[in-house]
């Protein structure tokens, strides 16, 4: 359903807007933020630098950002869809370029005061063009093969870029994500289960291309799964990571060793405290008790998301809502799974928490669109 | 644009049933997260909590206290040292060459030292500790301490350093501990973990590596906080360790420093024995060399100059030399005919100043020779024509058997480097080391401590003790190891009859004390200390027959390394003796003037227990020994830090 058959009258607008903003959600992310700021606080061994204050800077930029974007009409947002799309595959172009002309795995474009990851633009344009593509087309066209090769091309084209740079993390964010939208727009059963059962084929091929010259990984990605597979093999080497992590974990306990008493972190043993592996930190602080109400304060946020779009008449809006809320229940759950041994290490932050400028921005945003679609619903 | 509504309606639906699904699967993600974070953090928890203990948790050795090492009376011959370290941590640090610079302003350290640690910290992390100079005096410190806020990084750490107060007097015996090598762990079967400390002091040489399981103790350890780049962040706990044993040695270190005093100069070495005990109360080789300047590391130019030094400062030649012992052997060829019962006492055999034996010709030392000669002559004239006979008469066999009985050609069990075990050869030696059968020529050439025959002047004082004695005395070395008493060395009776052993000490007697005797110039005035005694002169070079129609030239006119070793033994006092001596001085010349008066004065020294009176000596000899023992008061030990006067 689209806007133009809707009465927009009943749309707030002004400053009234800010009254139908989504508070509860607002109120979430705020909480995992600041969860966020103990923690940088916490692996800085006490100490707000290096890397709380520019978090909370960031934050109260992204804040900012939020609620200006989520002022601005949903309807807007939708028009520009295609243009932010085309906007971060062009800049995924640029850094691909870039980092074959010899400058490494770069991944982001220096824009002075912050470094921006063009992946993780991508991954909510992404979902912002799959959503406005199924809002144009009509619902009987969505399972044709025709269609659905046309939003698999949206998908994979970037996800390939991805790869390249390599970022098998974002790969699959985008690919899980992208996928979700085609789902929850309505494209048939069938396809899911090829592609599933494709995926499985796939991942069979990759490992079989091991050591052969059409190998399909770099040797790190390759070490990365082996590592999974069994981190005890390699402790010191490729699997400290995980050990260390796992050790981490583990230790905290019930209820943890207590604020800024995390041996773990505090004595260096975990790499990457401070970005991919804080959720590890947390846990050893505040144990069991923390960890999990970090995860009841992201699963909040999903539910008033899932919330938001179930209520919402328009089809764009439930769409976007819905994507961005996998992306990031994705991101979470990967980077969890990640540092609790279930999934390899694939170098997904914990999405608010972990130190990082592009993330938290891109995912203020992200609940920026959230909230202009829930502010601008068809009521 | 518009829509059918049905479109827009089913359309939502879709995406509401959707959604549930989704939403349903990451419910199921969720608890399986919460799953795993449960499994992992309550009913694994102890688990990893003792991983994350062990993770930074470590342990360190500390190392333990060395045992000391004391002389028979007490006086300290090794002990350790608070030895003062200026220490730079580099991070702390800040401008590290500005902070050495202050550094070298305040107290004398060589640019060299700076430039050492300058590189050793470029190597290292930036918390790791550097030694910039070790052996700070307290005044160092004490500047050091004062201008602590203008020297940041820099801290004075007390540690413990091997220390030898007798300095060169007792390097031979004690030798020195040094820092663990590749080579030493190579070489060691030793599984103990201090040994893997980097620079642990292990002993080199002497008793210090004899005796280095028992001086070293065992390692305590304590408990420290690391992060993962192995940075100390606090200790937890410590257990202090087992400090080694101390080790009180039979050595009299009076008697030792003036022994080497008197052999000073010399390339020479001397034994005392206790007859009681079998106690070695000196142990003396010359020249030696400051142990000390080991335990610092050696300089190079140190170094080579010991090496060399023709006189072989590094070896203790009373215990390692091994030399023909000339004229001191024929007791041993004497005894041995005794006991075969080949030879009377009161038999004379006729010296014609040579002996034609199967087509060679072997000379006495003294060319027109010595007339009819009976055993008490044969000790007293050295004569060597009277022992051709005896020697073809008991054989080799049995003068190699009777050499063994009295300690020569056997291997003694000191904790010292490097005994030697000499040589009594025989028949069976021959053929299995020459490959060769022995000739009669060879024996005679044994019978008076020649050929073949190699001694060290502590299987001479074994010997000489032996005989004293009647009793196979063992040298001893170690005299207590942590107050307890280790086994004596004094021994059962020898075997040899009683009076045959009356009749070779009367024999010395004579030697040392009738005029015509070849050791009467060394004779100790005192009755009641007279000593019994023999010398002995042993070539080193063939007399060739030409040389031997020219004139034998004399041993002033030769090479040093060409000159005889001159030997003395003696036992006093001759009724009941209580200490044997032995002395060799290497290329010497003749064993009563070059040994003899030094083996006299040691003799006189352990019979007195300190500066014997003037009158002991013979009258004419009393004013150059005040003179000499003015002398001996007043000299200093290379790396000694007090006299023995001030220790005793």
């Amino acid at each position: 359903m689209s806007y133009l058959e809707y009465n927009v009258k009943y749309v707030p607008t002004g400053l009234r807007k800010l009254l139908y903003i989504n508070w509860p959600i607002v109120l979430l992310l705020t909480a995992v933020s600041c969860v966020g700021f103990l923690m940088l606080y916490s692996v800085a061994g006490g100490s707000a630098q290096p890397w709380m204050d520019p978090q909370m800077k960031r934050f109260g930029i992204g804040m900012v950002l939020m609620i200006a974007v989520g002022m601005v009409p949903i309807w807007f947002w939708r028009n520009m869809a295609a243009l932010a799309y085309l906007s971060s595959l062009a800049l995924l172009v640029v850094v691909d370029v870039a980092g074959s002309i010899g400058m490494g795995a770069q991944r982001w474009i220096d824009l002075g005061a912050i470094r921006l990851q063009p992946s993780e633009l991508m991954k909510i344009t992404l979902v912002m063009l799959l959503a406005a593509f199924y809002d144009w087309l009509p619902v009987k066209k969505a399972s044709h093969p025709g269609w659905v090769l046309v939003a698999v091309t949206i998908i994979l084209v970037p996800t390939a870029l991805v790869m390249k740079q390599p970022d098998l993390g974002t790969a699959i964010l985008l690919l899980l994500g992208g996928g979700t939208v085609m789902f929850l727009a309505g494209v048939h059963w069938a396809y899911f289960v090829t592609v599933i059962g494709a995926g499985v084929g796939l991942v069979a091929t990759v490992l079989k291309s091991r050591g052969t010259s059409w190998q399909l990984l770099k040797d790190y990605q390759f070490a990365r799964i082996d590592t999974f597979l069994d981190p005890g093999n390699d402790p010191l080497g490729a699997g400290y990571h995980i050990t260390q992590a796992k050790i981490a974990l583990g230790s905290g306990g019930w209820a943890g060793r207590g604020f800024m008493q995390g041996t773990q972190s505090r004595l260096n043993f975990l790499p990457e405290k401070h970005t991919d592996f804080i959720f590890t930190t947390l846990a050893e602080e505040f144990g069991f008790i923390g960890a999990m109400s970090l995860l009841v304060l992201y699963a909040l946020i999903i539910a008033f998301c899932i919330s938001s779009a179930m209520q919402n008449k328009d089809r764009f809006s439930s769409l976007l809502i819905l994507g961005i809320a996998m992306t990031f229940f994705l991101f979470f759950a990967v980077n969890m799974s990640m540092v609790m041994g279930l999934a390899p290490v694939v170098g997904v932050p914990l999405p608010l928490v972990s130190y990082g400028g592009s993330a938290m921005l891109v995912l203020l945003v992200a609940f920026g669109l959230v909230q202009s679609a829930h502010v601008h619903r068809p009521r | 644009m518009r829509r059918p509504t049905r479109d827009t309606l089913d359309s939502a639906r879709t995406i509401n049933r959707r959604t549930l699904v989704v939403g349903g699967l990451q419910v199921g993600m969720l608890g399986v997260l919460g799953l795993r974070m449960r499994s992992m953090q309550i009913e694994q928890a102890d688990k990893y909590r003792l991983l994350a203990d062990e993770n930074r948790i470590n342990i360190r050795l500390i190392p333990p206290a060395r045992g000391l090492i004391f002389d028979r009376n007490g006086v300290k011959l090794a002990t350790n040292e608070p030895n003062y370290r200026a220490v730079i941590v580099r991070e702390d640090a800040g401008d590290v060459e500005a902070v050495l610079r202050r550094l070298q302003d305040l107290v004398a350290i060589s640019d060299s030292d700076i430039a050492t640690a300058i590189e050793e910290m470029k190597r290292r992390s930036a918390f790791v500790p550097v030694t910039i100079s070790e052996r700070l005096s307290w005044e160092d410190v004490s500047r050091i301490s004062i201008n602590a806020p203008a020297l940041p990084g820099i801290t004075a750490e007390v540690g413990l350093s091997r220390h030898y107060p007798m300095g060169a007097d007792m390097a031979h015996v004690v030798g020195y501990v040094g820092p663990v090598s590749d080579y030493d762990l190579s070489r060691l079967d030793d599984q103990d973990p201090l040994l893997q400390i980097p620079r642990f002091q292990i002993g080199k040489t002497g008793v210090e590596n004899k005796l280095e399981r028992t001086l070293r103790g065992s390692a305590g350890t304590k408990r420290i906080e690391v992060n993962a780049l192995g940075r100390v962040m606090r200790e937890i706990d410590r257990q202090e360790g087992v400090p080694g044993s101390d080790v009180q040695l039979t050595i009299d270190s009076a008697l030792q420093g003036y022994a080497e005093a008197r052999l000073d100069g010399q390339s020479a070495g001397a034994i005392v024995i206790d007859l009681q005990s079998g106690d070695l109360r000196a142990v003396a080789s010359t020249p030696g060399f400051d142990p000390n300047l080991f335990v610092r590391g050696i300089s190079v130019s140190d170094w080579t100059a010991l090496n060399q030094n023709k006189f072989r400062p590094l070896a203790a030649k009373a215990v390692q030399g091994t030399y023909p012992p000339g004229s001191t052997f024929k007791m041993v060829t004497a005894l041995a005919a005794f006991e075969a019962g080949v030879l009377d006492p009161e038999e004379t055999i006729y010296c014609k100043g040579f002996t034609d034996i199967s087509g060679t010709r072997f000379h006495c030392w003294k060319a027109s020779g010595h007339g009819n000669v009976n055993f008490q002559d044969s000790l007293r004239f050295s004569c060597d024509s009277y022992y051709y006979e005896v020697g073809q008469r008991v054989g080799i066999d049995n003068i190699a058997a009777m050499a063994r009985r009295l300690g020569i050609g056997v291997k003694h069990d000191l904790p010292l480097s490097a005994v030697a075990e000499g040589l009594a050869p025989d028949k069976y030696w021959k053929s299995r080391v020459r490959a060769e059968s022995w000739r009669i020529g060879d024996t005679v050439n044994a019978a008076i401590g020649q050929g073949y025959v190699l001694a060290s002047p502590l299987q001479l004082a074994v010997m000489i003790s032996r005989i004293a004695s009647g009793r196979s005395i063992e040298p001893r070395l170690v005299r207590a190891i942590d107050g307890v008493e280790q086994p004596s060395g004094a021994g059962e009776t020898l075997g040899i009859n009683e009076n045959t052993l009356r009749r070779v000490r009367a024999a010395l007697d004579i030697t040392c004390n009738d005029p015509r005797g070849t050791a009467y110039g060394s004779r100790i005035a005192e009755a009641s200390m007279r000593m019994g005694a023999k010398t002995g002169t042993s070539q080193v070079r063939q007399i060739t027959a030409a040389e031997r129609a020219n004139g034998i030239t004399s041993n002033d006119q030769l090479p040093w390394e060409q000159r005889d070793h001159a030997l003395f033994v003696c036992f006093a006092p001759v009724e009941a003796p209580k200490f044997a001596v032995a002395v060799v001085v290497e290329h010497g010349g003749g064993g009563s003037t070059a040994a003899g008066p030094l083996a006299r004065d040691i003799m006189l020294q352990a019979l007195y227990d300190g500066p014997p009176p003037l009158t002991a000596y013979p009258s004419h000899l009393r004013r150059g020994i005040a003179a000499q023992q003015e002398h001996i008061r007043n000299r200093t030990v290379p790396g000694a830090t007090a006299t023995s006067a001030d220790q005793a």
